[in-house]
């Protein structure tokens, strides 16, 4: 009988990991842990961050003098309205979005005066902002280009290959930054040259992102060009105008240069998130240049196919801020005030930065640079340092300074308090 | 009346008090008594995602409870569901297909086919009994390969306004269980169908609790009237903690390229309403007036036709649930109603009762009557 217990007690020691293993394990075991967001990730990096001093350089939203998040004045306003009124209600928007926003927002990019707004050949998506516009043009070029290849900058905003890639497309990279830190247009224009016919080129109308380099002009023309030879489909990335420089038109020149003076066809995404400071309330537009009214009117049904399955129609309340300050001539007016005041802050910025690293003589980043500055000469909100990612590092690990590990800092996240002591 | 927004008594489309209340607060003070217009990261507010989660599992959910629940903030009910389908498809393989019920809301379709997966019905809705067909609907469950997608409706099918009891439910849930299939649960109306929110969401509960490791689309467009400002919220039950952050990791992946991060207005109503006792009180009592407002109005029609001298079955007006009736009418009638009385409803039978007021009902029954007569 004891035996008999023994080999018992050991049946039951060999079959209980066996009996372990018997457990199902779960159907998603193998989904892996995805790395955090290049971006979205430094903000999660800095706000868990409990070092008193700390700058977050990594965002591309706009901070005050006294380091604060605002809300423009002329939007403040907009949303008392809305607020107040009992008769705005929350009904659906109809797929296409809010339509005082949809009558304004082209002519903003294309300025007022442009045919194709007048001759209403442009069809109009209210949007989730930049992404969403984005996002919107590559489901519909990929349903009708499916071959097409993407050309996207290089270097560019992350996103970008992310958005076309999901949309089943492939991409590439032409070349943008030179080494000494400006316009490659050689080597762009070679790249560009050498892409299939047919292809979509991703271009930036103002204030690369993150380069800060922009074409001239000139440059511009030669661009516009190769994308006639090349019978590309463009797509105009907009996100800084007005925001770039303080002037709407001005920031714009670019892509009315090629919608107004050379009668292109062209997709243009707007993002309000910076230039009206609405960030989180996701609001831009997807405006599609066509040939002729017929075809816009077509064009914008197969939009609203693709915006139909992905989220029914738009949110409401970003488009009735917008157009709520569009459409109110003081609010206009006080709009572009703001605008250039922030513009003009940010060029404080980037000048106070390089004077300081010009006064405790920081060593350049790299044998390529005579001075520090590419950071001056560079557009929009965004400082492409030149910084390492080793360096960035250490400006991170060690002074509690967040930036994307490419060295782009965010001027807007600076304030002139914290300049001496990120340089 | 085609679309589904709720009608006030008279008509006009309805804004909730609360609702109203809550943003005139944000508006003022700001949010966190700062006024921001800030990103709020690719999974939306914070406060909104914990206020939904609780709000749809309970407080007391074995989920919740032991940390194995992760939740985004989306684009209502139809960005919900997109993530989720796109989500599928990338971690199960494209053209893997999703079982919807035979019928479902129409945006289902396109929403699947576009995230990549294909499409299979099982049965549900039975024409016959203008209920449902279980005993298919089984069937169903148990032919399709194990491990397979459903797709259910929480509560107040959409279109049919036909939801299993719930011991029908727990023959579901054990089903579903035994052939090891994955469970996808579209929620719009909570707290809308019956007017008792914890009532709605007892299917959604019961399966959280047989071990389902669900995943679950929330729309607040109709419970909260929130219809425009597009405020969603997707969950997903992980069997441990560490998977559930391994989910929402993958879930930002597929945010991201989609629009980055989400609006964040009706957002802040929803997390100011559900989380001050008094304002969510007071939109409990208002989500509930609307309910029973649709159920008066259930009850008016289903007597109207009574009236009319219809002598057809007219029961499944008032059994079915939410805000939408099936009627059972064929196109060519739905045809008629439009051309010869001007009421408006999708070819396929389905009336919104929202649209429904004392004032029109009595005309709807007549026009009903006299195209089914």
């Amino acid at each position: 009988p004891t035996m008999a217990r023994t080999h018992l007690l050991l049946a039951s020691v060999l079959l209980l990991p066996a009996l372990a293993t018997c457990t199902t394990t779960s159907r998603w075991s193998a989904v892996p842990q995805a790395p955090p967001d290049p971006i979205l990730g430094v903000a999660t990096a800095y706000n868990a961050d409990p070092a008193e001093m700390k700058v977050n350089l990594g965002i591309g939203a706009y901070r005050n003098n006294e380091g604060k998040p605002i809300v423009l004045r002329c939007v403040r306003e907009a949303e008392k309205k809305i607020a107040n009124d009992e008769t705005a209600m929350k009904e659906y928007l109809p797929i296409q979005g809010l339509e005082a926003f949809r009558k304004v927002t082209s002519a903003v990019i294309f300025g007022e005066d442009s045919p194709a707004v007048k001759e209403g050949r442009i069809a109009v998506v209210q949007s989730l902002s930049g992404t969403g516009a984005l996002r919107v043009a590559g489901e519909f070029i990929a349903k009708y280009n499916p071959g097409t290849t993407v050309y996207i900058s290089d270097p560019s905003w992350g996103n970008h290959h992310t958005i076309f890639q999901r949309c089943g497309l492939q991409t590439k990279k032409y070349r943008y930054l030179s080494e000494s830190m400006g316009l490659d247009i050689d080597g762009m224009l070679e790249d560009l040259r050498a892409a299939p016919e047919g292809s979509t080129f991703i271009l930036h109308t103002v204030a690369h992102n993150p380069t800060g380099v922009d074409p001239t002009q000139e440059q511009w023309k030669k661009i516009a060009e190769v994308c006639k030879e090349r019978n590309a489909i463009l797509v105009f990335d907009t996100a800084y105008q007005g925001y770039a420089s303080g002037n709407l038109e001005g920031d714009a020149w670019s892509l009315r240069y090629f919608a107004n003076e050379l009668d292109m066809e062209l997709f243009v995404t707007q993002s309000y998130s910076k230039n009206f400071g609405l960030y989180g309330e996701r609001i831009g537009a997807l405006n599609v240049l066509c040939k002729d009214k017929t075809t816009a009117d077509r064009v914008l049904s197969q939009l609203k196919t693709v915006v139909r399955p992905m989220y029914s129609s738009p949110q409401l309340h970003g488009a009735r801020l917008v157009a709520g300050v569009l459409n109110e001539p003081e609010l206009k007016s006080l709009w572009n005030v703001e605008l250039k005041e922030m513009a003009d802050r940010i060029n404080e910025m980037r000048t106070a930065l390089v004077g300081a690293l010009n006064d405790i003589k920081c060593p350049l980043p790299g044998p390529q640079f005579a001075d520090w500055s590419h950071i001056t000469r560079q557009i929009g909100m965004f400082a492409y340092t030149g910084l390492s990612e080793a360096h960035c590092k250490v400006l991170t690990d060690k002074y509690h300074i967040y930036c994307t590990k490419n060295g782009r800092f965010s001027m807007a996240g600076g304030n002139p308090g914290k300049v001496k002591d990120i340089a | 009346r085609g679309a589904g927004a709720p009608r006030d008594k008279n008509e006009k489309p309805y804004l909730l008090p609360s609702v109203k209340e809550a943003e005139k607060r944000i508006v003022e003070s700001g949010w966190n008594g700062v006024q921001q217009k800030e990103y709020a990261g690719i999974t939306g507010i914070k406060e909104f995602c914990d206020a939904s989660v609780k709000f749809a599992y309970g407080a007391d959910s074995p989920a919740l409870k032991e940390n194995r629940l992760i939740s985004a903030q989306v684009l209502s009910g139809t960005g919900g569901g997109r993530i989720a389908f796109e989500f599928y498809a990338r971690f199960l393989g494209k053209g893997v297909p999703v079982y919807m019920p035979d019928p479902t809301w129409a945006n289902h379709l396109p929403m699947a086919k576009d995230a990549g997966l294909s499409l299979q019905t099982y049965r549900y809705y039975d024409k016959n009994t203008y209920g449902l067909d279980f005993t298919g609907m089984c069937e169903d469950i148990k032919a399709a390969k194990d491990g397979s997608i459903f797709m259910l409706h929480a509560c107040a099918h959409n279109p049919t306004g036909v939801d299993p009891t719930i011991e029908q439910w727990k023959e579901i849930s054990a089903l579903l269980k035994k052939k090891n299939h994955i469970v996808f649960l579209d929620m719009a109306y909570q707290g809308f169908a019956s007017g008792d929110a914890d009532k709605d969401a007892a299917a959604l509960r019961m399966l959280v609790a047989d071990g389902h490791d669900v995943m679950l689309a929330q729309s607040f467009a109709k419970n909260f009237g929130l219809y425009g400002e597009r405020v969603g919220c997707l969950s997903m039950v992980g069997s441990t903690t560490e998977e559930a952050q391994r989910l929402l990791s993958q879930l930002k992946i597929l945010i991201r390229p989609m629009y980055s991060n989400p609006p964040i207005h009706g957002a802040r109503i929803v997390a100011t309403v559900l989380d001050d006792p008094v304002l969510n009180k007071q939109w409990y009592a208002e989500c509930k007036g609307m309910a029973d407002r649709i159920i008066e109005m259930r009850t008016a029609l289903k007597d109207g036709l009574a009236k009319e001298g219809s002598t057809r079955n007219w029961d499944h007006v008032v059994d079915q649930i939410g805000m939408f009736c099936f009627s059972g009418m064929t196109p060519e009638q739905v045809e008629k109603l439009k051309t010869e009385y001007h009421i408006y409803m999708t070819k396929n039978g389905r009336i919104s009762m929202a649209g429904i007021t004392t004032k029109n009902v009595g005309y709807l029954a007549h026009a009903m009557h006299a195209v089914t007569k």
